[in-house]
């Protein structure tokens, strides 16, 4: 008969009307922003820069290498190598970022940046409520805006916090012990030259 | 479209593209191989992760580069989550445009929602997932992802039930698609008609049979065959074919391991590829997606070609407008 | 599926007058192609199309690629006489490779479920409307697609029946895929440009006033 199809349809219409009251799996929408669903912890929107202790010049990570500027799909990291040095993690004397700016009305959030890095220096942050009523300066991410603290890091992403900075950890004790390894190594005499090649030890805890 | 009508006949159709056009493969050429992985999720944002498996499967031919079991096996399960939520989608657009307005599209895009939250917990991002590198994939599974995939994929019939229960005897549906828009099997063949839409004229051709890319040579399914080449079979393609993918999905949730997720051999920054050529091709939820590859050992690649699959069968969409109407 | 020197010596055989070569691709992928000569393609894609046992009824990609004039530097060390003595020079030789563009069709066989077979066919230089002959009579799938090569390349396929620009708007000029092309200065203005973005955005915009405060900016300011 015609018109059965039709008031099949109907029925499932009802169904699911009636059913969005009672099943979670019918509405899955929430009312934002008085309502919002947990973000995942992989979840990922625009870079930011951590760092070490309380000191965001002091505790930056990045080393100005570049490599996230060649690799950046959308080319918007601007990166400005600095003249003079100043100690990493391990306390050894690296360039730092002069500038370093991303453009996040560019930026595709695409974490390559991320991935490319081999210093642990660029991470990708969860902020998405972004909207500017200025569509340039508004939305050039300066190294101070970047910069955020490693704390910050744990607080959005404690896995990989945690895995950054066991790694980075275990990279310090390596060095620390081939230190010890080569100062035993070398006679008593030499010893002060051992030191200018390796890690400074007092900046280590910077 | 350029269309010249006799009353609501169609009597010629000139289709204008390039409204969208951007020039991805000139992008793809003056980026390096990983820098266009992010540019092919935006190819269609609907199937981001075949976008990334098209691509990471033309490189891994390109360089010669194993891909770890594990990894191949997250490869189909993201594809056919992907294929699911793709014609769940088609086919809540159809009945939209077809007067149904958004009830169906409404239900379709609740299911994708839950797909789209399994891609955002696992990669980061919803639509984007830039997921796939050459040699494997970026990240493995957080913990409790495969039982809520599985749960998913064990709830999802229900939905095709009520879909099908929405289209297949739905009078409005069937006045309106069946004898509509037919297409005969030799012109599909001729015109490079792939996917569903190739299927729907009864020719049976789809490259995760005829290829076997990936693991689909260990999965029992079955491809669905149109008879007609009609609006409704190619709709009717897409409710079996969802039905084949969550027998596959099934499968693979079964037989998938624990293990590494990427090659270890394969570098990720100043990725360079021997010199030479290859061209790797999926079956797509929309047809075969196809990227043509030529390195000269640098860091970009000399020619990227994507061969969409979209773009290709509309080259009959005069043909499916002019044949004899019903009324 | 046969051996491409198999298919190589059928077409031979089956086309008189025919020349082909068989382009290697060094690469693992080991996909060598067949260069056939413009005269004959649509007689030997006709062929490979209706052959029984080849059967290539599903053209799946065409696409072009430009090669530029390339000149290749040989350093020889030669021994040479001068004034009876023998001497060994080093002699510098040029080779010039003039360029030219290419398409390129990959073929599959849905009948026979083999393939590919990659065919390829050259213009003779690079100029502006040089002429390959169209296969689209052949395979429908090759039409839209010849006519983006068209677009992006500047190749002009002799027998497409409906050859215009498919991409670009019809009065553009250029062919922006060949490898030689400039972009217009003035494309695109990023708010951080910079290298050779930044010397091009000076040329063509003018200082933009640093914009303080901008948050405060309210919304019936912008009515």
């Amino acid at each position: 008969m015609i018109g059965t199809g039709i008031l099949k349809g109907m029925a499932v219409t009802a169904r699911n009307f009636v059913g969005s009251y009672f099943e979670k799996d019918r509405l899955i929408t929430v009312q934002y922003p008085e309502e919002r669903s947990p973000l995942p912890e992989n979840y990922r929107n625009f870079p930011f820069l951590p760092y070490d202790g309380d000191d965001p010049h002091a505790g930056l990570r990045c080393v100005a290498c570049k490599i996230c500027e060649k690799e950046c799909p959308p080319q918007c990291i601007y990166i400005v190598k600095s003249e003079d040095k100043k100690p990493d993690y391990m306390g050894k004397p690296q360039f730092y970022p002069k500038v370093f700016d991303i453009d996040i009305s560019v930026c595709m959030s695409c974490q390559i940046c991320v991935e490319v890095c081999p210093f642990e220096a660029i991470k990708m942050d969860k902020v998405f409520e972004l909207s500017r009523r200025e569509r340039f300066d508004a939305l050039l991410l300066r190294k101070s805006d970047l910069a955020k603290s490693n704390e910050y890091y744990h607080s959005i992403c404690p896995t990989d916090a945690a895995g950054v900075d066991a790694k980075l950890a275990g990279a310090v004790a390596a060095a620390a012990k081939k230190k010890a390894a080569a100062a035993a190594a070398t006679p008593p005499g030499a010893g002060s030259t051992s030191a200018a090649g390796g890690a400074l030890p007092t900046a280590a805890s910077a | 479209m350029n269309v010249a009508l006799e009353g609501e006949i169609v009597r010629r159709l000139k289709p204008v593209f390039g409204y969208l056009h951007r020039n991805h493969e000139k992008i793809g050429e003056n980026a390096t191989y990983l820098s266009s992985m992010p540019y092919t999720d935006r190819l269609d944002y609907f199937c981001s992760m075949t976008n990334n498996w098209a691509y990471a499967l033309s490189v891994e031919k390109l360089a010669g580069i194993e891909v770890p079991e594990r990894a191949e096996y997250l490869r189909v399960i993201l594809a056919e989550l992907t294929r699911l939520q793709n014609h769940a989608s088609l086919l809540g657009f159809l009945l939209n445009d077809m007067g149904a307005w958004g009830t169906p599209l409404m239900y379709a895009f609740r299911e994708r929602e839950k797909i789209l939250d399994l891609f955002e917990s696992l990669s980061g991002s919803r639509m984007m997932c830039d997921y796939m590198r050459f040699g494997g994939c970026r990240c493995d599974t957080p913990p409790g992802w495969m039982e809520y995939a599985r749960k998913l994929v064990d709830a999802f019939p229900r939905f095709i039930e009520e879909l099908e229960k929405l289209v297949v005897g739905n009078e409005v549906v069937i006045a309106r698609t069946q004898n509509v828009g037919k297409l005969s099997a030799e012109l599909a063949i001729n015109a490079g008609i792939t996917g569903p839409m190739l299927r729907a004229c009864g020719v049976n051709y789809d490259l995760r049979k005829v290829d076997g890319y990936g693991f689909y040579p260990r999965f029992k399914f079955r491809i669905p065959l149109g008879e007609h080449g009609d609006t409704y079979d190619r709709l009717m393609m897409r409710v079996l074919e969802m039905r084949e993918s969550v027998v596959i999905l099934k499968q693979a949730f079964e037989q998938i391991q624990d293990g590494p997720i990427m090659n270890p051999k394969v570098k990720i920054r100043a990725f360079r590829p021997p010199v030479g050529e290859a061209y790797g091709r999926i079956e797509a939820p929309k047809g075969e997606l196809g990227f043509y590859l030529i390195s000269d050992g640098g860091t970009n690649p000399y020619r990227y070609r994507v061969r969409p699959p979209s773009f290709i069968n509309l080259t009959v969409l005069e043909d499916l407008n002019l044949n004899p109407h019903p009324y | 599926m046969e051996a491409l020197e198999q298919v190589k010596s059928r077409i031979e055989a089956a086309v008189p007058g025919v020349k082909i070569d068989i382009v290697q691709n060094p690469g693992p992928a080991n996909q060598p192609s067949l260069l056939i000569d413009n005269e004959h393609a649509p007689a030997i894609a006709q062929f490979l199309r209706d052959d029984p046992a080849l059967r290539f009824d599903f053209c799946s990609n065409v696409t072009g690629v430009d090669w530029l004039d390339r000149t290749v530097k040989k350093t020889v060390k030669v021994k040479k006489s001068i004034d009876g003595e023998e001497k060994e020079v080093t002699e510098t030789t040029e080779e010039h490779f003039p360029g030219y563009l290419e398409a390129v069709y990959h073929l599959y066989s849905m009948t026979q479920k083999h393939g590919p077979v990659v065919i390829r066919m050259r213009t003779p230089n690079r100029a502006d409307g040089a002429r390959l002959p169209s296969l689209t009579p052949i395979w429908r799938s090759a039409e839209l697609q010849e006519r983006e090569i068209f677009d992006l390349y500047g190749i002009r396929f002799e027998g497409h029946p409906d050859l215009r620009r498919i991409l670009m708007w019809d009065e553009f000029v250029d062919h922006p895929m060949r490898k030689d092309y400039r972009e217009p200065d003035d494309y695109e203005y990023e708010p951080t440009p910079h290298d050779d973005v930044l010397e091009r955005t000076k040329q063509h915009y003018p200082a933009r006033p640093q914009l303080d405060g901008a948050e405060e900016i309210t919304a019936t300011d912008l009515h």
